[in-house]
């Protein structure tokens, strides 16, 4: 990165002074036909994968390809938690390395993503809960990263405003607290992303929709797409939502099901919820943003879509949770609301890795989890891609486990958990 | 709010109903030991975006099982009729 590019205290003094305008974060390049790596996919996992095979591994003939704008879908549509709080052996080191990437991220990138390491506290219900989140605080301890269990009493010192009342539905019993989870700004991501991999030589191409891939028997050797045939050494497929429409392409069948998650913003009041706080009765998660407003969301809507938009029956199983959990949110209106769609699996975690294909690499099924994900999968896919070989930490997640009777259920639940 | 032209109770909001998933998939046949067969029909999916052929049970009315024809892509319902006159008619 140039000096003249770097943002510092220095150049917005400077350009202050001079009036000399910004240059853009990074170009708009044109496609050549052919590059090292071309990734499919112009969100937070495709720009931050093309960022590290460039710092990483010195890999910059780096295509981006992006059929809308950079950062148009699921990375500019969720509630920008991130956390690692996760229990099975592979998930807790996946996440946890995700969080240390966040940690260092900003100054990285050169580019301030926002992070607010304001803890998020995942609440039980009762005994059982307690008992399950125990052993989940225990794990993660176990590993290095910090975890406090919390009886009700210390809840309601953290957060006095939840509903502790004797007639409440689910009265707290406790909960789980990571400190260093947080929120983080969430376009920053897709944009200090894009500016840094631009920087190293990638060209990010946007209004570009791949059509169709070209191939030499099993080999991939490029794609089709509406501004031309690229040619490529190896390809990856960054796509949630439409990751199946992908695979389609190739004549091949993923564990996916395309469904629609919404999220909610409410009017911005003055600062109220400190923390980011879990519903333990049923999947519900509250945060507040900089600028003030509740940002909230649960379940998916239940059948397979590909629409953006959620149905109204949703909104007010949501709502509920909300009024259930802090009664104080009951007269807030609802600014906004949107649905992104995104890959559930039969075990709820993602496929990272090679695939049938030679030099085709997959990155899909991330379900609820993809945004907290994005810093570590980038990090894991750009190493898989310059190797040809999973990285270590994502090992369990090739997309043939359910062949082999390896699912990876975080949960315990079983199988299926999104369609009950 | 999605509709369904439930065959006996009109059109009602899919509330009503239980979502059952993909309708064109055909179990392998009983007893098979094909193990492959049986991973790709519980596991693999077509997911299209687009014409999509799903069952749906009116739990909270006539509690039939139904075959519904939707466009994943806009969420437009065509068709709905009985599951048991078959998936394909």
């Amino acid at each position: 990165m140039s000096e003249i590019s770097r943002y510092s205290a220095w150049s917005l003094a400077r350009r202050a002074w001079s009036g000399a305008r910004w240059r853009r974060a990074w170009r708009a390049a044109e496609p050549r036909p052919s590059y090292d790596v071309i990734i499919i996919g112009g969100g937070g996992h495709g720009l931050a994968t093309a960022y590290y095979l460039a710092a990483n591994h010195g890999i910059t003939n780096v295509a981006v390809l992006e059929r809308g704008y950079l950062g148009s879908g699921n990375v500019g549509r969720n509630t920008t938690l991130v956390r690692s709080n996760y229990l099975l052996p592979g998930n807790t080191e996946f996440f946890e390395h995700s969080l240390k990437l966040w940690e260092g991220l900003s100054h990285e990138l050169n580019y301030n993503v926002m992070l607010s390491q304001r803890g998020q506290l995942v609440l039980a219900h009762g005994p059982g809960q307690m008992d399950v989140l125990a052993r989940k605080g225990n794990t993660m301890r176990l590993n290095g990263i910090g975890a406090e269990l919390l009886e009700r009493a210390d809840v309601q010192k953290l957060v006095p405003f939840l509903d502790y009342s004797s007639h409440c539905r689910f009265p707290i019993y406790g909960g789980l607290y990571q400190a260093r989870a947080g929120t983080v700004r969430h376009d920053a991501v897709a944009w200090g992303y894009a500016r840094g991999a631009d920087h190293l030589g990638v060209d990010l191409i946007e209004n570009c929709e791949v059509t169709g891939f070209l191939r030499d028997g099993d080999r991939v050797t490029g794609v089709q797409t509406s501004r031309g045939v690229i040619h490529a050494g190896r390809t990856a497929v960054c796509v949630a939502g439409h990751s199946s429409h992908m695979a389609r392409m190739l004549g091949w069948r993923l564990p996916i099901e395309s469904h629609l998650l919404q999220a909610f913003v409410t009017e911005p009041i003055k600062p109220f919820l400190d923390h980011v706080i879990s519903f333990g009765a049923e999947l519900f998660y509250v945060s507040q943003s900089d600028r003030g407003g509740m940002v909230f969301g649960g379940h998916i809507d239940g059948f397979n879509s590909y629409t953006q938009r959620g149905q109204l029956p949703k909104v007010q199983t949501v709502a509920e949770c909300a009024v259930a959990l802090i009664p104080g949110m009951s007269r807030l209106r609802v600014l906004r609301h949107w649905g992104g769609i995104q890959d559930m699996t039969p075990d709820g975690s993602p496929f990272i890795g090679r695939t049938p294909f030679q030099n085709l690499y997959l990155n899909a099924g991330w379900c609820y989890q993809g945004f907290k994900a994005t810093p570590a999968t980038g990090w894991c896919l750009a190493h898989t891609i310059a190797h040809d070989e999973e990285h270590p930490l994502i090992r369990h997640l090739g997309v043939d486990r359910f062949e082999r009777g390896n699912g990876h259920d975080e949960y315990g639940l079983g199988l299926w958990t999104y369609k009950q | 709010m999605l509709r369904i032209p439930c065959p006996h109770c009109g059109v009602r909001d899919y509330t009503e109903f239980r979502y059952a998933g993909d309708a064109t998939k055909v179990r392998p046949t009983h007893g098979t030991d094909d193990v492959r067969a049986w991973h790709d029909h519980v596991f693999l999916f077509d997911n299209p975006k687009g014409a999509h052929r799903e069952y749906w049970q009116h739990v909270q009315g006539c509690r039939q099982w139904l075959v519904l024809e939707r466009d994943t892509a806009t969420n437009t319902v065509g068709r709905a009729w009985l599951a048991r006159e078959g998936a394909a008619s």
